[in-house]
């Protein structure tokens, strides 16, 4: 019996050199009519449902220009939450087209995880939480305090690294879900939680009673590019993916916002708008989709800057400044390759 | 006079038993009126944070669930909709009361069953003039029972046959049934809710694989069966031998002398250990919540953890949900002593 | 008679040849099943360039795990951090079964008690905790640790020597061939040895869960000694404790070893629930793996076979104990 598996295991391994089918993402998203999209469960600014089922956040707003883009409606995105350990294996298996998780784009992931990483919509660094009361101004100084953490993210190895470089002794109460860590460092179990900065201040912001009680610390430890991921092995589908997000971003280079780019696309005659616009070139063509794409996708969120303003900006709640993530020409790295 | 002597010969027959006596009705006074002042007279049954706050430690605070109920027992679904899954919930119940109940065991049950789990799951999911609900927003009690009440039916009939392969005289599908068996049972569940949820869909061809609450609904399914084949192995195993001889004497076939004469008297037999196993399943249905589906309990972090304001009082959130998972599961116990009993008396 | 020798001429109705039909129809359907699954999955591998195989083992683990039972450092390999997890489960396993069975035997004797009070109190204690899932009992458990107890720094003390906080309990231990002496720390406790509340709070699920089970064993087996024995055990003039323990016990385990078996496979298996609540064990340590590495079949194969390990050699222990407990008996 056992034979007989072993047997048809092998035989598998040969027949599995049948040719896979590549560039059919788009066939098939075109086809269902909608855009799967991974998101998290619930992240303040990054992806969030109300009650009535209806996602926002700057994540979800990147799905949603994707589903512009390429179906002419931001609405036709199918959301589906996944946790941090379930994230990959969606992505893998199909389960979802793109993954716009808050996910940190590194090379362990990028070459062993068969998955390409489309580009960088947050760039953002790795904090402590801490509460005001324990007095800690500085993360060297918490030696051999306790911290919790969310397991399935690369925060746990980063803590270990800093742990280590500054002989802090830190001990990990590692939990399966956010809602657990974020629990447990409430209940005053944890010295300080840990995770990206941008999602301390959405915890803090979201779920601290007071919000004044919690402190984010200066450290940054590691380095946390956060973009969205495709599946490996369809060229075309990456293609869509990092042009929508560079389209995004270079709109906002140039000064294309939701409210005047009908009018941009009508009338400017500068040749970089009326070619992001499709006015010029049919760069739509080149990646199988329609001539006014990157117009439909502005329309639907608007330019990259305002998904910041308006999810996680200092207007928001979460209060973040823009930092890193502005333009390149304005101190910042977000720099789109141009559509041309 | 008669409760003088049962007085005297339950609670103080002999000094030992005195003392025993003297000491629990010594610690009653002393937390007795303690617990009742935190549970009652302090308790605070307004959803009124402030009060709950300042009667933090003293008095319990019964008001979160005033405030919090409906998110805890419907999840994430809709809020203007939620009279859907209780109706459905309603339904549903109705069915298994009745299918529970000796009166109502009669041909019409099969087709109730089919009719009410139709209506259960369009209105659940909507369409056909109500509202489209996909299925990651359906949560709490409703998931809770139709988890389990799913996983019992289909896991019942498939138990029966991994059962009859597990005694059946041809190796190799003695082999099969053997190895599945005990595969599963030395696993926990959580391992087979992981595979379902993480692995499943790697196993499948890309874009082919089923939604997430169909792959856990397989899992359980998979993993109880195996279970309950275990108890109807019991059952088999307690009908003389003289029953199939005299069935293969009367020249009926295989299925024909299970069908007619071992199984209904095998099944019989363990029918209270079957209900005592679904209060396993109920209960165990607890653990979708790892995977990240809000049943019952998962919905109750979801209503309390992300409300800095009510978080505070979780313990009592946890205390209602106990009582609810207590409530069915002690009707089920009582359920399988009453047919224990009439199962002993039609023998 | 007539049946087996024409199952002998292998005819198309034959009863041998049905079965073999059977037999083949149903390898080649779980062969097909495997083959299937096998084939999507190898494709799906190499069409996104997934990478296989279990020599992630060895390279360096990266994490650090809060509780240990051996020196490890995140430096040391994967391997390591899994027999990290692994001691940790059998830790609160072991120490589980001995507190749960000490507790279900007091319960299932208990519910024979001469006094009603005591009677009820058992009967309501199973009662409840069997009823209620065993997720949510450690849910709730981790809760009141963390909620209830003083912060890490301002411990309440038992004796000068003992510290209860919401970083654990903390207590003396031998260390390094000295006794140590735990004392409060701005972060945690300096010195001595420390139950973390996530340990306690999975230990005593496990305990009081599993307790409600094996008292309703324990009480089953009792209650099929037959009277007579108890009786002659009386009427020999021996005292209720050693009718207990000479008499009524040791025939009743008889009946109690199977299902106690059972329970305890059970309390072991249930322990993989403490990833819930971020108890370091072996579930926790392989999924925090799985999602460095991606090797998520490998990672889930570990758990399994761990537990089938463990399930398989504690069901061959007790068999071996069942046997020769009735082998003395005869």
């Amino acid at each position: 019996m056992k034979r007989t598996i072993i047997g048809f295991a092998i035989a598998a391994a040969f027949l599995a050199s049948a040719p896979v089918f590549a560039g059919k993402t788009l066939d098939s998203i075109k086809q269902k009519g909608q855009v799967a999209c991974g998101v998290h469960t619930g992240l303040a600014g990054f992806s969030q449902a109300d009650s009535q089922g209806n996602w926002s956040g700057i994540d979800v707003d990147y799905c949603k220009a994707l589903a512009a883009a390429v179906l002419g409606d931001a609405s036709k995105v199918k959301y589906v939450p996944l946790t941090a350990a379930q994230r990959f294996t969606a992505l893998q298996s199909g389960e979802i087209d793109v993954l716009s998780r808050n996910t940190t784009w590194t090379l362990t992931r990028d070459a062993s995880l068969g998955i390409n990483f489309v580009g960088v919509t947050y760039y953002d660094g790795q904090g402590f939480l801490v509460p005001v009361k324990s007095k800690v101004k500085s993360a060297k100084s918490m030696k051999g305090a306790t911290v919790c953490v969310q397991s399935g993210t690369t925060t746990e190895k980063n803590m270990t690294d800093y742990s280590r470089a500054n002989k802090l002794d830190l001990k990990p109460v590692v939990f399966e879900k956010i809602e657990a860590a974020t629990g447990a460092y409430f209940s005053g179990r944890c010295a300080a939680f840990t995770t990206d900065a941008s999602g301390l201040a959405s915890v803090r912001n979201k779920e601290a009673k007071n919000p004044a009680d919690h402190v984010i610390l200066p450290e940054l430890i590691s380095k946390e590019p956060l973009g969205p991921a495709v599946r490996r092995g369809d060229d075309e589908w990456f293609a869509i993916a990092k042009w929508t997000l560079f389209g995004l971003i270079e709109s906002e280079e140039y000064g294309i916002t939701q409210a005047n780019v009908d009018k941009m696309a009508a009338e400017s005659t500068d040749p970089v708008i009326m070619r992001i616009t499709g006015k010029s070139e049919d760069t739509g063509k080149l990646l199988g989709l329609d001539k006014d794409w990157m117009v439909k996708a502005v329309k639907a969120v608007g330019n990259y800057g305002e998904m910041f303003e308006r999810n996680v900006g200092p207007k928001t709640a979460l209060n973040l400044p823009r930092g890193l993530n502005n333009q390149w020409n304005k101190g910042g790295l977000q720099y789109a390759p141009p559509i041309r | 006079m008669k409760r003088r002597s049962w007085i005297r010969k339950n609670l103080f027959a002999d000094w030992k038993s005195g003392s025993v006596t003297v000491f629990f009705l010594l610690v009653a006074l002393v937390y007795v009126p303690r617990l009742l002042d935190w549970a009652l007279f302090g308790a605070v049954f307004a959803p009124n944070v402030d009060a709950c706050q300042a009667a933090r430690g003293t008095g319990a605070c019964w008001g979160v669930i005033v405030e919090k109920w409906r998110l805890i027992i419907f999840g994430r679904y809709p809020f203007d909709e939620q009279w859907r899954p209780a109706l459905a919930t309603v339904l549903l119940l109705g069915l298994l009361f009745a299918s529970c109940i000796r009166r109502f065991w009669s041909a019409w049950l099969a087709p109730a069953w089919v009719i009410v789990w139709a209506l259960f799951f369009w209105l659940m999911r909507g369409g056909a003039g109500l509202t489209p609900t996909p299925s990651d927003l359906w949560g709490g009690l409703p998931l809770t029972i139709m988890l389990s009440t799913i996983a019992i039916a289909l896991a019942f009939p498939l138990s029966i046959f991994v059962a009859l392969g597990r005694r059946s005289r041809l190796p190799a599908i003695r082999t099969i049934c053997t190895v599945y068996i005990e595969l599963i049972r030395g696993v926990p569940l959580i391992s087979i809710l992981f595979m379902a949820s993480f692995l499943f869909p790697l196993f499948m061809p890309v874009g082919k694989s089923p939604d997430v609450l169909l792959r856990v609904i397989a899992g359980l399914t998979l993993f109880w069966a195996a279970y309950l084949a275990e108890i109807v192995r019991g059952g088999l195993q307690a009908i003389p031998k003289g029953h199939l001889e005299a069935a293969d004497s009367l020249g009926l076939t295989y299925w024909q002398a299970q069908r007619k004469v071992v199984l209904p008297q095998a099944l019989a037999i363990v029918v209270p250990a079957m209900v005592n196993n679904f209060i396993a399943i109920f209960k165990d249905t607890s653990l979708v919540t790892i995977v990240s589906l809000y049943e019952l309990t998962g919905s109750l972090g979801l209503a309390l953890n992300s409300d800095a304001n009510w978080r505070p009082f979780k313990i009592e959130g946890y205390l209602f949900i106990a009582a609810v998972y207590f409530t069915f599961c002690f009707a089920m116990s009582r359920y399988s002593l009453w047919i224990e009993k009439q199962v002993a008396h039609d023998r | 008679m007539r049946r087996r020798s024409a199952s002998r001429s292998w005819s198309w109705r034959s009863q041998a040849f049905r079965g073999l039909v059977w037999q083949v129809v149903a390898v080649l359907l779980v062969g097909l099943a495997a083959w299937y699954l096998g084939h999507n999955t190898l494709e799906n591998m190499r069409a996104r360039g997934i990478k296989s195989g279990f020599d992630f083992l060895f390279g360096p683990a990266g994490f650090d795990i809060g509780e240990s039972l051996v020196k490890y450092d995140a430096l040391d390999p994967v391997w390591k951090a899994f027999l990290v997890g692994l001691l940790n489960t059998l830790r609160v396993a072991i120490v589980g079964i001995v507190l749960a069975t000490l507790l279900g035997v007091a319960l299932g004797i208990g519910r024979f008690s001469k006094n009603a009070l005591l009677r009820g109190l058992c009967y309501a204690y199973t009662e409840t905790f069997r009823n209620i899932p065993i997720l949510l009992q450690l849910l709730f458990w981790y809760l009141v640790f963390t909620e209830i107890l003083p912060p890490v720094n301002e411990p309440v003390t038992l004796g000068t020597t003992f510290f209860l906080s919401k970083g654990g309990f903390s207590f003396p231990w031998w260390i390094d061939g000295v006794w140590s002496v735990p004392t409060p720390g701005a972060f945690s406790m300096d010195g001595g040895a420390t139950a973390t509340p996530e340990f306690m709070a999975v230990l005593l699920g496990l305990v009081f869960y599993t307790a409600a089970f094996i008292g309703e064993v324990v009480r089953a087996g009792i209650a099929a000694v037959p009277k007579g024995q108890v009786e002659a055990a009386s009427s020999l003039g021996l005292p209720r404790g050693l009718q207990v323990r000479k008499v009524i016990l040791p025939q009743a385990m008889r009946v109690i070893i199977p299902p106690l078996t059972n329970q305890y496979l059970n309390l072991t298996k249930n322990s993989s629930l403490a990833v819930a609540i971020g108890y370091p064990d072996v579930v926790s340590i392989a999924t925090t793996t799985l999602n460095n590495t991606g090797r998520a079949v490998e990672c889930i194969s570990i758990i399994m076979l761990v537990y089938l390990t463990t399930s398989l050699s504690t069901a061959a222990l007790m068999n071996w104990y069942n046997k020769r407990m009735a082998i003395r008996e005869r």
